[in-house]
């Protein structure tokens, strides 16, 4: 796995970073509260320095509890968390020196931002003139210079985090904690401070763990995600490694949408499903797949072609007799609903809208080229 | 006194069609306007006749009072059994009150973030004294405080007030702190503040009117409480209640009028306190 460098020094070319962040490392990580399973089961991450690493995942797999441990609001069962090798395991939250952002902002409501903003500067016991001084830097940098004596309830929810996040990297924090931050916000909004989050972390330079359930936000925001399925980390790695090689059908489905043919055998040279024999290439089978008893073969949707007859389909090229059950028009392109053969799998393709036109019922052939395709287990 | 519920009507928005008066949903009814009217005066009613009387120059209780003279207050304050007893009773129910209130308050922030039964069972005991009948706690307090040898005493007052007083903290500050979203007390770890220093810069400034109501009433349940007062009286030591028991059942002395006026007159300025804060902070 990509996750576990056993240097503590700054391990990738960072680009142009101001300054350093922290490394945050899990190991064997375990929080168990007494129920049936522990909500935390064995985690071991590394966060590197400067990285953006987001903990995505369903609700209850362990995401949330685990950046808890990471702030101290929950105490580890087992394992040990460090900071730049310093063991923090058994520090309070307010001796960590981290930064967090939640869903609800938190603001303190009978302050006003300015108050708010210099909240952990004066406990700090920074001097007067210089907490002046950076309210006003870093309320310019999250774009709300002007708005120091309003008190929260003056400012719209977006505004609102805008001030929370200010408030949270004002003290130069080891990191960043960012607890679903966008999730209580609308569509647009949530836009706008996705890019407002993501010039901050270039702009500091420090390292960020976002949580969040919400896939799309997860790939388009982190340099890394760890992937979180019932209290362990199923895959750690950038967002692209996740989509196009994920090791796990549990990985290959949270991410985006795929077509999955469930396989009876261990995977060869070929692998079989019904009675359809196909190719495959040893590097699209994931290490997993390679030594787990029930492997599963998908394809993303955009991968794959509708040809009309057998003849069309490429040689070499993996194919599986369909029918049209549904064709969506989306503007730039159509998803086109497929049923395979008697099999209940639901097939997803996604086609240039230019292309030809398929009625709904037409029987048709799928087919993907061999290196599109990926083996994972299940 | 504070029994009177407020009548928050609905103000008129300003934009409003000049044709139709429309009724806002939650208005209130004529009929519970009058209800509210007449509670009111059953609770207002007798001190209307206490005051007056406060200013007459019989020397026996009469309605209508007779004349004018102020001589019922020169009684009052060049009285030393009066005054003492006043500054008794004010002493008692402001160290009362403040014990009350640190008590009250620190059982429920600590109560706030527990649940199950234990916690339940807690606050049960906690509340008991406010359905326990007076005389049962007099007695219970005046039997202990024999053995502790502390009838009599300032200190047995004020452990004895306080412990009345405390659940009404208990009450306002629970619910205040209802209103408290704890994601706050994270927000203020995060940022560097410990326990201490969040309860001072972050819970209590946002449930200080909880706070504040609990030790008005806490002050107020101390400074009318007459019953364990009686039992609790030493010839050197008791309290303006007391006094004013003694005065009625042992002199029959026309000051008591004057008495109870202030003590009606200072209580109802004391318990009017949050309200004016409340508006206060509504309008800004």
């Amino acid at each position: 796995m990509p996750a576990t460098t056993t240097s503590t020094v700054a391990p990738t070319a960072a680009p142009a970073v101001p300054r350093a962040g922290t490394q945050i490392r899990l190991t064997d990580v375990v929080k168990d509260y007494g129920l049936a399973v522990p909500a935390v089961d064995g985690v071991s991450l590394t966060i590197e320095p400067g990285e953006f690493m987001t903990l995505l995942g369903p609700s209850g797999s362990g995401k949330t509890t685990t950046l808890n441990l990471i702030a101290g609001f929950e105490t580890l069962t087992s394992g040990r968390i460090a900071f730049n090798g310093d063991d923090v395991s058994s520090l309070p939250p307010h001796k960590r020196d981290l930064g967090m952002l939640f869903q609800n902002y938190a603001l303190f409501p009978h302050m006003t931002v300015a108050q708010n903003v210099a909240y952990p500067l004066r406990e700090r016991k920074v001097p007067k003139a210089e907490i002046t001084r950076r309210v006003a830097e870093v309320l310019e940098l999250v774009q709300l210079t002007g708005r120091d004596d309003n008190v929260p309830s003056q400012l719209s929810g977006g505004q609102q985090q805008r001030v929370a996040l200010a408030r949270a990297i004002v003290f130069d924090p080891k990191a960043l904690l960012l607890d679903e931050p966008l999730g209580a916000l609308d569509r647009n909004l949530r836009g706008a401070l996705q890019a407002e989050i993501q010039r901050i972390h270039r702009e500091v330079g420090s390292t960020f763990v976002f949580v969040t359930h919400d896939q799309e936000e997860a790939m388009s925001l982190s340099d890394r995600i760890a992937l979180f399925n019932s209290g362990r980390i199923e895959q750690v790695g950038s967002p692209e490694t996740l989509y196009r090689a994920p090791e796990t059908l549990f990985t290959a489905t949270f991410l985006g949408d795929s077509n999955v043919f469930e396989l009876a055998q261990a995977p060869g040279s070929t692998v079989v499903w019904g009675d359809r024999t196909w190719a495959v290439e040893p590097r699209t089978v994931s290490d997993r797949a390679r030594a787990a008893e029930h492997a599963a073969l998908m394809v993303r949707p955009e991968d794959v072609r509708i040809a009309q007859r057998a003849d069309e389909v490429p040689a070499g090229a993996n194919a599986v007799p369909a029918r049209v059950t549904d064709v969506h028009y989306l503007g730039s392109y159509r998803n086109v609903v497929l049923s395979y053969g008697s099999s209940d799998v639901v097939g997803r393709a996604r086609l240039d809208a230019s292309e030809t036109q398929l009625a709904v019922g037409q029987d048709v052939v799928a087919w993907w080229r061999v290196e599109r395709q990926r083996v994972v287990s299940r | 006194m504070t029994t009177a519920p407020e009548l928050d009507v609905p103000r008129a928005p300003a934009a409003r069609p000049a044709r139709r008066r429309q009724r806002s949903v939650d208005a209130v009814p004529w009929w519970l306007r009058v209800v509210v009217a007449l509670v009111a005066l059953y609770f207002v009613l007798p001190t209307l006749f206490v005051i007056p009387m406060s200013f007459s120059e019989s020397s026996t209780f009469s309605f209508p009072p007779e004349g004018f003279t102020l001589q019922l207050y020169r009684n009052f304050f060049t009285d030393p059994v009066w005054l003492t007893s006043l500054r008794n009773s004010v002493a008692v129910a402001v160290v009362a009150a403040l014990l009350a209130t640190v008590v009250g308050t620190a059982a429920a922030v600590g109560l706030h973030n527990l649940t199950g039964r234990m916690a339940r069972l807690a606050r049960t005991v906690l509340m008991i004294s406010i359905v326990t009948p007076g005389i049962v706690i007099a007695v219970v307090v005046y039997i202990s405080f024999l053995k502790w040898h502390l009838v009599g005493s300032f200190t047995g007052y004020v452990l004895a007030h306080a412990a009345i007083g405390m659940p009404f903290v208990l009450v306002s500050v629970t619910s205040a702190l209802s209103g408290f979203d704890p994601k706050l007390l994270r927000a203020s770890a995060s940022l560097g503040a410990n326990p201490l220093r969040t309860f001072l810069r972050v819970t209590m400034p946002l449930i200080s009117r909880g706070i504040l109501t609990g030790a008005i009433f806490a002050f107020v349940t101390s400074f009318d409480e007459v019953v364990i007062a009686l039992f609790l009286r030493s010839p050197t030591f008791q309290t303006l209640p007391v006094q004013m028991f003694n005065s009625v059942t042992f002199e029959v002395d026309p000051t008591i009028a004057a008495t109870s006026s202030l003590v009606v007159t200072a209580v109802t300025v004391i318990c009017l306190v949050p309200l004016l804060l409340g508006s206060r902070r509504k309008n800004r």
